[in-house]
């Protein structure tokens, strides 16, 4: 047992495990009426019975073709998705988003689609352009838009009763906001106006268009970050940490703003159209929250995004892959999707949507389109993106000076930028 | 691990014993056919070693030479990886932590032989329901032990500040406050393993011939002399063991802060995460997160080195302070 070689070896060996990793291949592609199972591939687990409702809708028409729904939490989707593409076994469709469709266009892992779209004579117009041009690359559409989604404020109608302010309603502005915010907090008892979530899409690329800075140039190669409008738009937010009327980052990393406000901790939400599943489900909030237009500040401005349907270059059925995004992207499946799930992106369908959450006012996430702001992106936004995290953490944490924390941030990513 | 946890049960019933001072019989005559059965019967696990651990060892030494695309393919930069390792300021960090847990996790090694000298005391009752109490952490999935500690952890609601706060103390943040992360995560490292080195030592401890004591107490010396010039020379090779495994552990550490510091964008936000980063987990962002393969596997073969070289020490300095027997 003590003998020196069986130690010594099993340090060796033990050191292999940090480094150890496996991978597979492939196999022929399957004919069109083959029996196949497609894997489709989600991260919000709160519409999984909504995907899963359309799978078997879509199985009704062909039922040759199985889907089988996988879902992958949101914090490890796109790394799991990597991990699966670089080793050979990425699912047959799949949820894209914003900030990774070029990088996977680019990179030659997800098919172009414009081909079968002209051949199906598919109308791409009945999606809302700025959701074609988002998953558009190099002139070829990649994905077929899904749903979309903006940004509002979720709040907690029982805290303002009780600090007795008025609820947020449209045209209110900054002032307005950081008003109620002074009277919404009370630190002492653990509540706070509304959560500094470090978190671009719901928070800080928001007030950083209302405040009228840019993340990043119309054209994609600049950053916007050394601009005074945006530093701004974030110092909105390490203000109100800094005021006591956000808790501060320790809490947020401890228990998730999501769950404080859910919780009654938080009075305000930053959220988007798609927290209606999870607010109307939830015990605590089906009866107590409902949503608001964001605060003006400079502009009025609200970050809209949606996601589309792609198909993986290196499924074994394109063919089946390709008619099951066709059916998803079609009016049938757009209502479904209304009914139980986020706002759906086409035209025409988004009425099922405000019916079947008439106990909020979704109308406010309609409304905004009209002033929404796309979702920043470039070629490799997912390399800024982490550092956008690491610089800012500093300056919500008190450790660096906002601007300071902002300029850095500049530097860093336009040096990202130089690269794509 | 569940082959060393059965390992060390099967100790504890028999007894490490003394080695033998082999070479009894030398039948060289058969040493031949022996010796083919040997390879045949070891074949096996050899085979599986060689597939799973040396191969993919070798191809991370090949990788560490290269950089990746996003969605891999690869092509080779010489010493380029290692050139920015030595300069990163997040290896740095990430090695100073690692450092300062395996030091710190050392402490959990007179606590495990004070728990099993108290478990060893003749005519204790109950021995196996405290054994099979102390083991429980140990045969508890690393996850579920992170997410326990992470609610008990928590600085608003969690049950230790609960617990000081009846007591008038208003506790920190633990795992997000930079000042108490890294020994929270020890803490809870130390209790993960103590149950599994309270068993070895207890086994090491029952293997101590009763006379010893006996003849000793004969010639007047108390419980104290008695640990002090018996139990702990004779345990000394437990020691070694223990250290040598919990050396190596410590310096692999990564589920503990994986689930309770958090990964990818969750331990961006996380203003104590620069504080519990170990290098295992700056491998896996690297390699996973930030898709930076080739310098990822740059690092893991520098912690390899840093292993190997940890442990030659270790078995140098035995010499000085292990009894076989």
């Amino acid at each position: 047992m003590w003998k020196a070689v069986r130690v010594g070896a099993a340090a060796v060996l033990a050191a292999a495990l940090a480094v150890s990793a496996a991978g597979c291949g492939g196999e022929e592609p399957a004919a069109s009426d083959d029996k196949v199972t497609l894997s489709y591939a989600v991260w919000d687990k709160n519409q999984v019975p909504v995907m899963e409702e359309l799978a078997a809708a879509f199985t009704k028409d062909h039922p040759n073709i199985t889907i089988n729904v996988q879902l992958t939490p949101w914090a490890d989707y796109w790394t799991k998705l990597r991990a699966a593409v670089t080793g050979g076994a990425a699912p047959d469709v799949f949820w894209m988003n914003g900030p990774n469709i070029q990088l996977y266009a680019d990179n030659g892992v997800i098919m172009p689609l414009s081909d079968k779209v002209d051949q199906a004579k598919l109308d791409l117009n009945v999606y809302p352009k700025a959701l074609v041009d988002l998953y558009t690359f190099e002139g070829k559409v990649y994905g077929l838009p899904k749903d979309f989604d903006t940004v509002g404020v979720w709040y907690n109608k029982e805290l303002f009763d009780a600090a007795g302010v008025k609820y947020p309603a449209d045209g209110w502005t900054w002032a307005d906001f950081k008003a109620a915010a002074a009277k919404l907090s009370n630190p002492a008892k653990g509540v706070y106006a509304v959560g500094a979530n470090l978190a671009g899409q719901e928070y800080f690329y928001n007030t950083i268009y209302q405040a009228g800075g840019n993340v990043i140039s119309a054209d994609g190669k600049k950053s916007g970050y050394d601009d005074p409008a945006t530093i701004e738009g974030l110092r909105f937010w390490t203000d109100l940490i800094k005021n006591k009327q956000s808790p501060d980052l320790k809490t947020m990393t401890d228990t998730a703003p999501l769950n404080l406000f859910e919780s009654g901790k938080l009075a305000m939400y930053w959220g988007g159209s798609w927290n209606v599943a999870e607010f109307g489900k939830n015990e605590y909030t089906k009866t107590r929250v409902d949503a608001a237009p964001l605060p003006t500040g400079v502009k009025q401005a609200t970050i809209i995004h949606g996601l589309a349907n792609v198909v993986s270059a290196k499924t074994k059925a394109p063919a089946q892959a390709w008619e099951f995004v066709k059916f998803l992207g079609s009016k049938p499946a757009a209502e479904i999707l209304g009914r139980k799930g986020p706002i759906p992106a086409h035209t025409g369908t988004q009425d099922a949507w405000l019916t079947a959450n008439a106990q909020f006012k979704g109308k406010v996430f309609l409304d905004a389109v009209s002033y929404a702001v796309p979702y920043p992106v470039s070629r490799n936004t997912a390399a800024w993106n982490d550092e956008e995290f690491k610089q800012l953490t500093k300056a919500y944490s008190g450790e660096v000076e906002v601007d300071a924390a902002a300029k850095e941030l500049a530097a860093q990513m336009n040096a990202l930028l130089a690269k794509e | 691990m569940t082959m060393t946890v059965t390992g060390a049960a099967d100790d504890v019933r028999t007894a490490v014993p003394a080695p033998v001072p082999a070479r009894r019989r030398r039948r060289w005559r058969h040493r031949g056919a022996e010796a083919a059965w040997a390879y045949l019967l070891i074949a096996p696990t050899g085979l599986g070693l060689a597939v799973f651990y040396l191969w993919p060892v070798l191809q991370t030494g090949y990788f560490s030479f290269t950089e990746w695309g996003p969605f891999g393919g690869h092509e080779w930069v010489g010493l380029d990886n290692y050139r920015t390792l030595a300069a990163d300021d997040e290896v740095l960090t990430a090695l100073r932590n690692t450092v300062a847990y395996t030091l710190l996790g050392l402490l959990g090694i007179p606590l495990a032989v004070l728990f099993a000298a108290l478990l060893n005391r003749p005519r204790l009752r109950g021995v196996s329901v405290y054994r099979a109490l102390f083991f429980l952490p140990v045969v508890t999935m690393p996850v579920a032990v992170a997410m326990v500690w992470r609610w008990l952890y928590n600085g608003d609601y969690g049950l230790i500040n609960y617990l000081l706060s009846l007591a008038g103390v208003d506790g920190p943040h633990w795992i997000a406050d930079p000042a108490t992360a890294l020994y929270a995560m020890v803490a809870v490292g130390i209790w993960t393993s103590l149950g599994y080195n309270i068993v070895i030592f207890l086994a090491g401890m029952q293997s101590i011939p009763r006379e010893y004591y006996e003849a000793a107490s004969i010639d007047g010396a108390g419980a104290l002399a008695q640990f002090r010039r018996i139990t702990l020379p004779l345990l000394s090779p437990s020691l070694f063991f223990v250290s040598v495994l919990s050396v190596i552990g410590s310096l692999q550490l990564f589920d503990l802060v994986y689930v309770m510091g958090g990964s990818g964008q969750a331990a961006r936000a996380n203003p104590a995460f620069p504080r519990i980063q170990t290098v295992v987990h700056l491998f896996y962002d690297k390699a996973f997160y930030t898709n930076d393969r080739g310098y990822a596997a740059a690092i893991v073969m520098a912690l390899l080195v840093l292993i190997v070289v940890l442990t030659a020490i270790q078995f140098r300095l035995q010499k000085r302070w292990v009894h076989y027997g």
